[in-house]
């Protein structure tokens, strides 16, 4: 970054330190005349308006954290006295608590909006799975941060979510003792947790430098996820988006600040304010809002798997097969096509596929509780369970998010935004219905019609990753796309 | 390096490759020695081992109770329980359980239950204790975290959580006292 002829800086003490360490270079470089595409929408706010929240978050945690005090005896009482006694203790925590929700909102938003414009493909893939990683650790961190303040919730969560480790056959019972310190959540944990929730933040802060260094490398995408091919195509980022991102920021703190200060606690949960009981469980325990979709996964399994539902997996798996392997170099005979290899063999496809989902089926209502108890099919072997329900679910809610990062292999069309995709677009806007479905349902009591709702919204969440794409890659034809980013947008103006 | 002590050996490797096997494989060794007690720290500290047993009297337990004590910061229910509840886990088929265990297995004398209150699904308190608690669909325990339902031995019987209620390592000290742990 030090290499070719630097700018002449009019402050001479600019000069002198930018010829020694060329901080100023740097920015003038990537943020100063950086060129970016013209026609960004304001869903490209939301990357700067996410960076604004980590920041907030850090300078308010940096302060709550000399106020609170990380002990099983005092944790709840510092915090209500933060709330009470600290000078301004009340706003800078209502501001942690409500940023880490408009935290989440930021990032939702953006990586829909990565996702609806096919940012993670080819120059973006390690860009948009950095991107993932920060949003699993920002769950991490959120997590472990609610825990923090030991009310019910914070305690009964925390037993629940380090219960997912106990989930693991044979040794996970002790990883689980190992994770908290001790045999139940306790004075260790809530340590470990603090220690870990102030370090955390940190190492976001590093993978967002790697995140906006691999931006700064491919350049951003745009609504036309065509790239720049003149200079025509792009605006220096000073002063256009600049402007343009502190202006949406401003609009976003705004809606920020109205829940901080007129609804603090709207997305929070009274039983939060009640002291953390070990022996005494609350009658409903939920996750706060940014988990629920994949907490409604976690528990839309609720069988497990025996032979009829591997071998049923199994099959839909083979069916599949040479969907997948027609995007890669791997040579699977193409067993659907016809003689001359042109059309695709659907009938032999739903036949394959069409078994498998049926053998899954009978798996599962081997399993399937009837009122009284009993199941509501018997089979040779449908009770010999290989991995339980609670490690299916685990593994279902992990693999949802694991999922993502292997998205940019999964979506190989060439044509990356949704906009000239029709297909994908509708699929997408499904998947985000799907998505408030699931938080919705994860936000019930598993009973009744939430269970099988929940159940068909996982369905699609996998299959929109596991089936839609793949045979989209093969089968969608695109609309017709423009030749640049400068003729997209003078189109448009015409248009109006 | 002498041209002969380069030469490579009948199994194709030189002085160098051993040399950068073993580097590393001390290398691995000294990184892994220094990790272990970092990580080791994080494993239940002796004051916390030190809480594994605790005694408890029984004697004020009427027919038909349950108390809930506290062992190594979990909650162990102990009910004594009335005839009805014995003969209605011992007339159960075990064969026909999701987590195979007779009652006989489950208890050292029939009239007390001694078992860890957390659910196996996921780590919830089950309610079932008092009077007033819901019991489930098998008289026994209900996990209102996502409903598992115990029967009157603790055993699991409908619901997501895939074994029974754990039953602690216990003895007798007295008639109507227990050492759990």
């Amino acid at each position: 970054m030090a290499s070719g002829k630097r700018a002449e800086f009019d402050n001479k003490v600019v000069g002198w330190i930018d010829e020694r360490l060329p901080v100023f270079t740097l920015m003038q470089k990537e943020y100063g005349v950086f060129p970016t595409p013209r026609n960004f929408n304001y869903f490209w706010n939301f990357g700067a308006i996410a960076m604004t929240m980590l920041i907030l978050m850090i300078v308010t945690g940096i302060v709550l954290a000399m106020h609170y005090t990380p002990h099983t005896g005092e944790a709840f009482n510092s915090v209500e006295r933060i709330m009470r006694d600290v000078n301004w203790g009340w706003m800078i925590r209502y501001m942690h608590m409500n940023g880490a929700s408009f935290f989440f909102i930021a990032v939702y938003i953006h990586i829909c909006r990565g996702m609806y414009y096919g940012s993670y493909k080819k120059p973006r893939e390690l860009l948009w799975i950095l991107g993932v990683l920060i949003f699993l650790l920002m769950m991490a961190t959120a997590f472990m941060g609610y825990v923090l303040p030991w009310g019910q919730m914070s305690y009964w969560g925390a037993t629940v979510i380090t219960g997912f480790f106990s989930a693991i056959p044979v040794i996970g019972e002790d990883i689980q003792t190992w994770l908290l310190g001790g045999f139940t959540v306790d004075n260790a944990t809530l340590n470990r947790f603090f220690s870990l929730h102030y370090l955390l933040p940190f190492l976001i802060v590093g993978v967002v430098f790697l995140h906006i260094w691999a931006l700064h490398v491919s350049g951003s995408n745009n609504p036309t996820g065509i790239e720049p091919q003149s200079n025509k195509d792009p605006l220096p980022f000073h002063p256009f988006y600049t402007t343009k991102d502190t202006f949406g920021l401003l609009v976003f703190l705004l809606f920020y600040v109205a829940i901080t200060f007129w609804a603090p606690n709207v997305l929070g949960h009274p039983d939060n304010y009640i002291e953390a009981n070990p022996m005494v469980t609350p009658a409903h325990i939920v996750p706060e809002w940014y988990f629920l979709p994949f907490y409604a996964i976690l528990r839309a399994v609720t069988f497990g798997v025996n032979i009829y539902v591997a071998a049923g997996i199994g099959l839909m798996a083979l069916a599949m097969l040479p969907v997948y392997c027609a995007q890669t170099a791997f040579k699977v005979p193409v067993i659907y096509n016809d003689k001359d290899k042109k059309n695709f063999n659907w009938n032999k496809f739903f036949v394959l596929f069409g078994l498998g989902g049926a053998i899954f089926m009978l798996g599962f209502l081997c399993q399937y509780e009837l009122a009284d108890g009993s199941k509501a099919l018997a089979l040779p072997f449908g009770q010999l369970i290989f991995a339980t329900a609670k490690l299916g679910g685990v593994l279902a809610m992990f693999g949802s998010i694991a999922l993502l990062f292997v998205l940019p292999w999964l979506d190989t069309h060439p044509v990356k935004s949704a906009n000239f995709r029709p297909m994908f677009k509708i699929a997408l806007l499904v998947l985000l219905v799907d998505f408030i479905v699931l938080g919705l349902v994860g936000m019930k009591p598993a009973a009744g019609l939430w269970i099988p709702l929940g159940q068909i919204a996982t369905a699609y969440y996998m299959s929109f990753f596991l089936i839609i794409l793949p045979f989209l890659n093969k089968f969608e034809k695109a609309l017709p796309v423009p030749k640049s980013i400068n003729e997209a947008v003078l189109a448009k103006k015409k248009a109006k | 390096m002498s041209a002969k002590a380069a030469k490579t050996h009948d199994d194709g490797g030189t002085r160098r490759d051993f040399l950068y096997l073993s580097a590393g494989a001390f290398g691995a060794v000294g990184v892994g020695s220094f990790a272990w007690p970092f990580l080791q720290s994080l494993a239940p500290a002796a004051d916390t081992r030190a809480l594994a047993t605790v005694e408890v009297d029984l004697s004020p337990i009427e027919v038909g109770q349950a108390i809930t004590v506290v062992w190594q910061g979990k909650p162990v229910f102990i009910r004594h329980r009335t005839e009805k509840e014995i003969e209605g886990a011992r007339k159960t088929d075990v064969a026909t359980l999701r987590d195979k265990e007779s009652d006989e297995d489950r208890v050292i004398k029939p009239e007390w239950l001694v078992m860890v209150g957390i659910c196996t699904h996921l780590g919830c308190v089950p309610l079932g204790q008092k009077k007033s608690d819901p019991k489930g669909d098998f008289h026994g325990w209900f996990c209102p975290c996502h409903g598992s339902h115990y029967d009157e031995s603790g055993r699991i019987r409908k619901g997501p959580a895939p074994k029974n209620l754990t039953v602690p390592t216990y003895s007798f000290i007295t008639d109507t006292s227990i050492r759990i742990g």
